[in-house]
């Protein structure tokens, strides 16, 4: 069991600034996700994390102990899975899981102990003497879980884990994993593209951009109070609506953004609440089960053409016309501001 | 547009003619060879005749009782599993260093290769200097190096002559087995080899619990073609040792062209070139099996 300390860590390949200073204290016992689209820098620090690479510059800490020097892998007390899983594909799932107690010279009914436990706690055990390739991708999934979990690390570093599987299959293995983090309390470091993962999986999300940390934060906290427009917009499905309204309230240069959930027609709103009223000119609606997202321009924004997305749950029923000018409003104290220049948030 | 169909778009016609000039090399220099091969061996047929009587299995009984003919199988087998296990090793190794980057890979890599472009009889003339009884510059090194007292006569004795032998057709393979194994080796994904760093696996558990097994296809392959080339080579034998000291360093080609050529025997040559046939045979399925389980990993 332990936290990680990275300070001001630096990877450059060339020109390139894979990860660009970056500060990040992970809490014992912690579910950490490094959320990011590719490039974003997140895998390169997982690998410097697990010392696949070499950080230009920097420290990073397991445990109160630093490792970013000579510090090989292994002497590191964690364990990886990748996102290939990365199984032996010639050894049985049984020598899979038991190569890394093998690797320190565990004895032979030791290893039989723990391999067994393992396969256990993720229901794999028979197909212990199976290979591989005779097994689907979320039993191969589980195998390299396994495997990284005999090993009793002190750091779980997992790679887009659940990246290869089928949508269906997503959903479960998702949710066995949160259960089994749960139960062992090992901190873990999590690296996904997928924002629904990463809000359904970390108690922190470090959102990445260019090799720098935009935000880190609970789900919530990066959900509901995006510190910037690129978080705004990257976090969150359909994203945030950012729009200038030439609000004569706020300051010149001041985006107004609202999630399209919040913003409904004003006839759904109670008398009491404290709303922004926006006439909102519906071009098309979208009709898809649980929600309906309607399309359209909101006529005091600077920019009358940006698409506006609204998106109604199915409990509101009311007809929404496609072509016609409604009234819509936001909940003020949903309301989040931005600068336009510099994309940072701002006080109202 | 033309709208008649012309000869290219005749698959039947097309798929016959552009097969003939495969069929007919495969047919006119491996199959008439081979089937005149085991029909001469059943012959006493000669070099300087064109008579042909049926000889039954005499040339098969000769050759049994010929001592230096089973000198010359064994020494096949010596030759071909001596040199091919160097090859394994050396080829192993050497990819391990060619895949490092360090300052004149390029150069390196084309050294490398130039054992396989050089024809055989040159380099095998070129070896006959190396082992010279008198200039032999592996003695004057080892001397230089005071690892050798006395002196090494490589082709005058036969143990040594072997063991010659092994050498230049180990060199001879082994840039080809490098390059397969290469070839191998940057085919292993490279998140398998760094899950077994993170598990824990130091250099050499990596090397023979991971890339190795996962390589034995693939080196599987370079053997088989190291065994059918050094198996069936005459030129090497011919030229460093023409079967001597005393016929102890024959291997079956030599031996087949000598009886069979050289000593006009047509029959007995044919009957010990045949024999290794089922040599070769039970070489390859051999391989291929186990490159197949390997694949399958059953």
């Amino acid at each position: 069991m332990a936290g990680i300390e990275i300070r001001n860590l630096r990877k450059q390949f060339g020109d390139l600034h894979a990860v660009d200073g970056v500060d990040l204290s992970i809490r014992d016992g912690e579910f950490l996700v490094l959320l990011g689209s590719s490039g974003s820098g997140k895998t390169t620090l997982l690998r410097m994390i697990a010392g696949l690479e070499r950080p230009t510059a920097g420290e990073i800490h397991i445990g109160g102990e630093r490792v970013d020097g000579d510090v090989p892998p292994r002497a590191r007390g964690i364990a990886m899975v990748f996102q290939s899983y990365a199984l032996y594909p010639h050894r049985t799932v049984f020598q899979n899981i038991a190569f890394p107690l093998e690797a320190v010279r565990t004895p032979r009914k030791e290893i039989e102990e723990k391999v067994r436990w393992a396969a256990d706690m993720f229901s794999i055990t028979r197909y212990l003497d199976r290979y591989p390739r005779q097994l689907s991708g979320g039993e191969r999934q589980r195998v390299a879980l396994c495997r990284a979990l005999v090993r009793d690390p002190k750091v779980f570093l997992l790679d887009e884990p659940l990246a290869n599987l089928d949508a269906k299959l997503r959903n479960t293995a998702r949710d066995d994993l949160k259960r089994f983090q749960r139960q062992i309390q090992t901190t873990t470091v999590y690296v996904t593209h997928d924002q629904v993962e990463a809000m359904g999986l970390g108690d922190r999300i470090v959102v990445m951009e260019h090799g720098k940390v935009r935000q880190v934060g609970t789900p919530q906290e990066v959900y509901e109070d995006p510190v910037d427009t690129f978080v705004a917009t990257f976090v969150g499905q359909p994203p945030m609506n950012l729009l200038d309204l030439r609000d004569p309230s706020l300051a010149a240069g001041t985006l107004v953004g609202f999630r399209p959930e919040h913003l409904l027609p004003r006839s759904v709103f109670g008398p009491g609440e404290d709303l922004r009223t926006v006439r909102f000119a519906v071009r098309r609606v979208e009709y898809l089960g649980s929600d309906r997202y309607v399309y359209g321009s909101v006529l005091e924004s600077a920019a009358p053409d940006a698409t506006v997305i609204a998106k109604l749950p199915a409990t509101i029923a009311l007809a929404i016309p496609e072509g016609e000018t409604h009234e819509f409003a936001v909940p003020r104290r949903l309301l989040r501001y931005f600068d336009a220049a510099s994309g940072l948030r701002r006080r109202p | 547009m033309t709208p008649r169909r012309t000869l290219a778009d005749r698959e039947d016609v097309l798929g016959g003619l552009m097969l003939t000039p495969a069929l007919a090399y495969v047919i006119l220099l491996v199959g008439v060879p081979f089937v005149l091969a085991i029909v001469l061996s059943f012959s006493d047929a000669t070099a300087g005749s064109l008579r042909f009587g049926w000889a039954g299995v005499r040339n098969y009984a000769a050759i049994l009782a010929d001592p230096i003919f089973l000198r010359a199988l064994r020494n096949t087998a010596v030759v071909t599993i001596g040199s091919q296990l160097l090859v394994v090793v050396l080829a192993t190794a050497a990819a391990q260093v060619f895949r490092a980057t360090f300052r004149g890979k390029r150069f390196a890599r084309f050294v490398l290769l130039l054992p396989w472009a050089v024809p055989v009889s040159l380099a095998a003339i070129a070896w006959t200097w190396i082992f010279d009884s008198t200039f032999s510059v592996i003695n004057w090194t080892l001397k230089a190096a005071g690892l050798l007292h006395g002196w090494l006569y490589w082709l005058g004795e036969p143990a040594l002559a072997l063991l010659a032998i092994i050498i230049v057709q180990a060199w001879r393979i082994f840039p080809f087995a490098t390059v397969i194994v290469l070839a191998g080796l940057s085919s292993i994904p490279q998140e398998i080899v760094e899950a077994a760093i993170v598990d824990g696996a130091g250099f050499w558990r990596r090397l023979f619990q991971v890339e190795l097994p996962l390589l034995l296809p693939v080196v599987t392959v370079a053997v088989l073609f190291g065994v059918v080339y050094t198996a069936t080579d005459l030129g090497v034998v011919y030229i460093l040792t023409g079967g001597g000291p005393a016929n102890t360093t024959h291997v079956l080609p030599t031996l087949a062209f000598q009886r069979g050529i050289l000593g006009a025997d047509l029959g007995q040559g044919a009957a010990i070139a045949v024999f290794l046939l089922p040599f070769l045979i039970v070489v390859a399925f051999a391989m291929l099996r186990l490159a197949r389980r390997a694949e399958v990993g059953a």
